[in-house]
């Protein structure tokens, strides 16, 4: 497995700890369909909750915000409703973001958006 | 994290400025900025400026969604000058600069580098501020001189982002840097130009006197090399100097134009000569984005020469009859609809024909040619050209009393008070601007001294039209000669010079 990867994987798990610090709870981690990937599928309450995950090893490139694009919200989107096909949900839905940054210190700094657009 | 700045700048339509308030909302989100209000590219482009800018200053940008409005939103923004206020507005809202007081108008471009850099078009958008009740205004260090010429504005100069936030303020410390320049004033082409200059050609001097005096138009006829453009280039010379209005109006369509005006108004006449491959949109104005006053416009309380005139294109020459008729020229495009002053005088000049040879016996064009040359210019524009001499070859060595600028703008000066004098409460200055009818009715001449013209109306030498026009010139005249009505001898000369054209 290639840095950049186990990276990502490390930076899920954190993510993860923090929603549920949070007191959220998870429902499904890394489901993947042909379309792609989401990171975290978690339950805050009655609301279901896609979490993209974006982490970064330092801010020399920019905040890990920065790279999720409109874009990848839109397929975030797509994604979603391709969840919702296998397994419906009744009740209000929100998509969040969790960019985290690792410091060489071995710090590890996690920012949580609710509800990104 | 929240937070909401706002920010006073004004947008231009031609002359006129419209306060635009500027407001960020910076939220929480992901990273994200919108520019909503109309904005054209180079305010969507704002943007990056604003943000290096910032990152310049040391100081964090917001880094979530931040929007920023520009107000009122229906009104299409164009231009690099509201890079300043947008970017105070985000400093506010990121509450490094103090709320705004609702007194101060702020304009500049941003470098990349946070330095103020000076825009087309300072002086209009000062006096606008002035108009729209700001008592402060906030311009790039190298147009103070420029803003300054607005009476009862304080203006205060920042060579950077940071000075123009201390400035308003945010407790900085900025480092001195190095203020961008304004660009150097246009030269003027027509400064120190005296009329004793021109040698011989008498009657064109003349001619050119009365234009001065009474705000004619006026068309030269004559061979290359003649002296036609010698002479218009001295008509601004002998005009009457520009009085604070219209010299501060002068600059102003001139900063519109990107050319920044001296410190010092100018209070000799503008004096704009297109060349002949001009297009509309050059003559008039217009553009794309902003739009931007053409020659004509530029030449407002001073003269627009057309050398060649015959040569510019008929459309192009048409499109002066507006401003001709109302002063004014209104120029409508998809961003919206700006107004121009444009009341200039009218200096046209021509070859005889094509050869522009015609009268000294060697021309070689087919007298159909020369009906076609001279085609071009007939009709309703020629029809409000008062004047139209003859200027020939001076033979060498020929000499003879030759009257300086200074002479002639004093005799100019002496005739326009004598017209305003008479026209007063009428809101003309000078008897090129009076209608035919209110000259017969208010100043009837006598029947003895309209015959010579009448004569001439019969013989088709003249219209009725070209008789008012013989007959204002005629008031001129006796003007410069300081005698209360024409005379005879006026009413002579004012038939002799319409007498221009040949065939």
């Amino acid at each position: 497995m290639r840095a950049k990867d186990q990276l990502g994987l490390d930076g899920e798990a954190v993510a993860s700890v923090h929603l549920e610090r949070a007191g959220m709870r998870i429902v499904e981690r890394r489901w993947r369909c042909a379309y792609g990937e989401l990171d975290i599928v978690a339950l805050d309450g009655e609301t279901l909750v896609f979490v993209e995950v974006k982490t970064r090893r330092g801010l020399a490139y920019g905040h890990p915000f920065e790279a999720i694009t409109p874009a990848k919200v839109r397929r975030l989107r797509t994604l979603a409703g391709l969840w919702l096909q296998e397994r419906p949900h009744r009740g209000p839905i929100r998509m969040d973001a969790v960019g985290i940054v690792a410091a060489r210190s071995g710090e590890w700094r996690v920012e949580h958006l609710r509800g990104i657009r | 994290m929240s937070g909401f700045g706002r920010a006073a700048c004004i947008a231009l339509q031609g002359l006129t400025g419209i306060g635009v308030q500027i407001e960020v909302h910076a939220a929480s989100g992901l990273p994200a900025v919108f520019i909503v209000g109309l904005p054209d590219q180079a305010v969507r482009q704002a943007q990056h400026r604003t943000w290096s800018a910032i990152a310049r200053m040391g100081v964090t940008a917001p880094s979530g969604r931040v929007v920023i409005n520009l107000t009122p939103a229906s009104l299409p923004k164009a231009g690099t000058h509201f890079d300043l206020a947008m970017a105070i507005a985000v400093l506010r809202a990121a509450g490094v600069v103090p709320a705004d007081d609702g007194e101060t108008a702020l304009v500049g471009e941003l470098g990349l580098d946070g330095r103020l850099r000076p825009v087309a078009g300072t002086l209009p958008l000062a006096r606008a501020a002035a108009e729209a009740g700001f008592a402060r205004i906030v311009v790039p260090s190298g147009s103070v001189g420029e803003a300054s010429l607005v009476a009862g504005l304080r203006v205060l100069g920042a060579p950077s982002l940071a000075h123009a936030a201390a400035l308003l303020g945010a407790e900085l410390d900025p480092e001195p840097v190095d203020p961008v320049p304004a660009p150097p004033p246009a030269p003027r082409t027509h400064a120190d130009l005296d009329l004793a200059d021109v040698v011989g050609n008498r009657d064109a001097v003349e001619a050119l006197e009365i234009a001065a005096a009474g705000a004619h138009h006026l068309l030269m006829v004559g061979p290359p090399g003649a002296g036609k453009t010698m002479l218009a280039m001295r008509l601004p010379g002998i005009l009457p100097a520009l009085d604070a209005d219209a010299a501060l109006e002068v600059a102003s369509l001139r900063s519109l134009a990107g050319e920044p005006p001296p410190s010092t108004l100018d209070v000799l006449p503008p004096f704009e000569h297109p060349h002949h491959s001009a297009t509309a949109v050059s003559l008039i104005g217009g553009g794309s984005g902003t739009i931007r006053p053409g020659a004509a416009a530029r030449a407002t309380h001073g003269v627009l020469f057309l050398d060649e005139a015959p040569e510019f294109p008929r459309a192009v020459l048409d499109m002066l009859r507006q401003p001709l008729e109302s002063g004014t020229i209104t120029i409508h495009r998809a961003v919206g609809v700006a107004t121009f002053p444009a009341r200039f005088q009218l200096l046209l000049a021509a070859n005889p024909c094509p050869c522009g040879l015609f009268g000294s016996g060697e021309c070689t064009c087919a007298p159909q040619a020369r009906r076609r040359y001279f085609g071009r210019l007939s009709g309703p524009l020629l029809d409000r050209v008062d004047l139209q001499v003859r200027v020939d070859r001076v033979a060498p060595g020929a000499v003879g009393e030759r009257r300086t600028t200074a002479e002639a703008s004093a005799r100019v000066a002496a005739a326009r008070a004598r017209a305003a004098h008479r026209l007063a409460g009428t809101g003309w200055a000078a008897m090129g601007h009076v209608p035919g009818p209110w000259l017969r009715r208010h100043l009837p001449l006598e029947a003895a001294l309209l015959e010579p013209l009448e004569r001439a109306v019969e013989r088709g030498a003249l219209t009725m039209r070209g008789m008012d026009r013989a007959i204002r010139v005629a008031w001129t005249a006796a003007d410069l000669d300081g005698i209360a009505a024409p005379t005879r001898t006026h009413i002579g000369r004012a038939l002799a010079l319409r007498k221009g054209i040949p065939a």
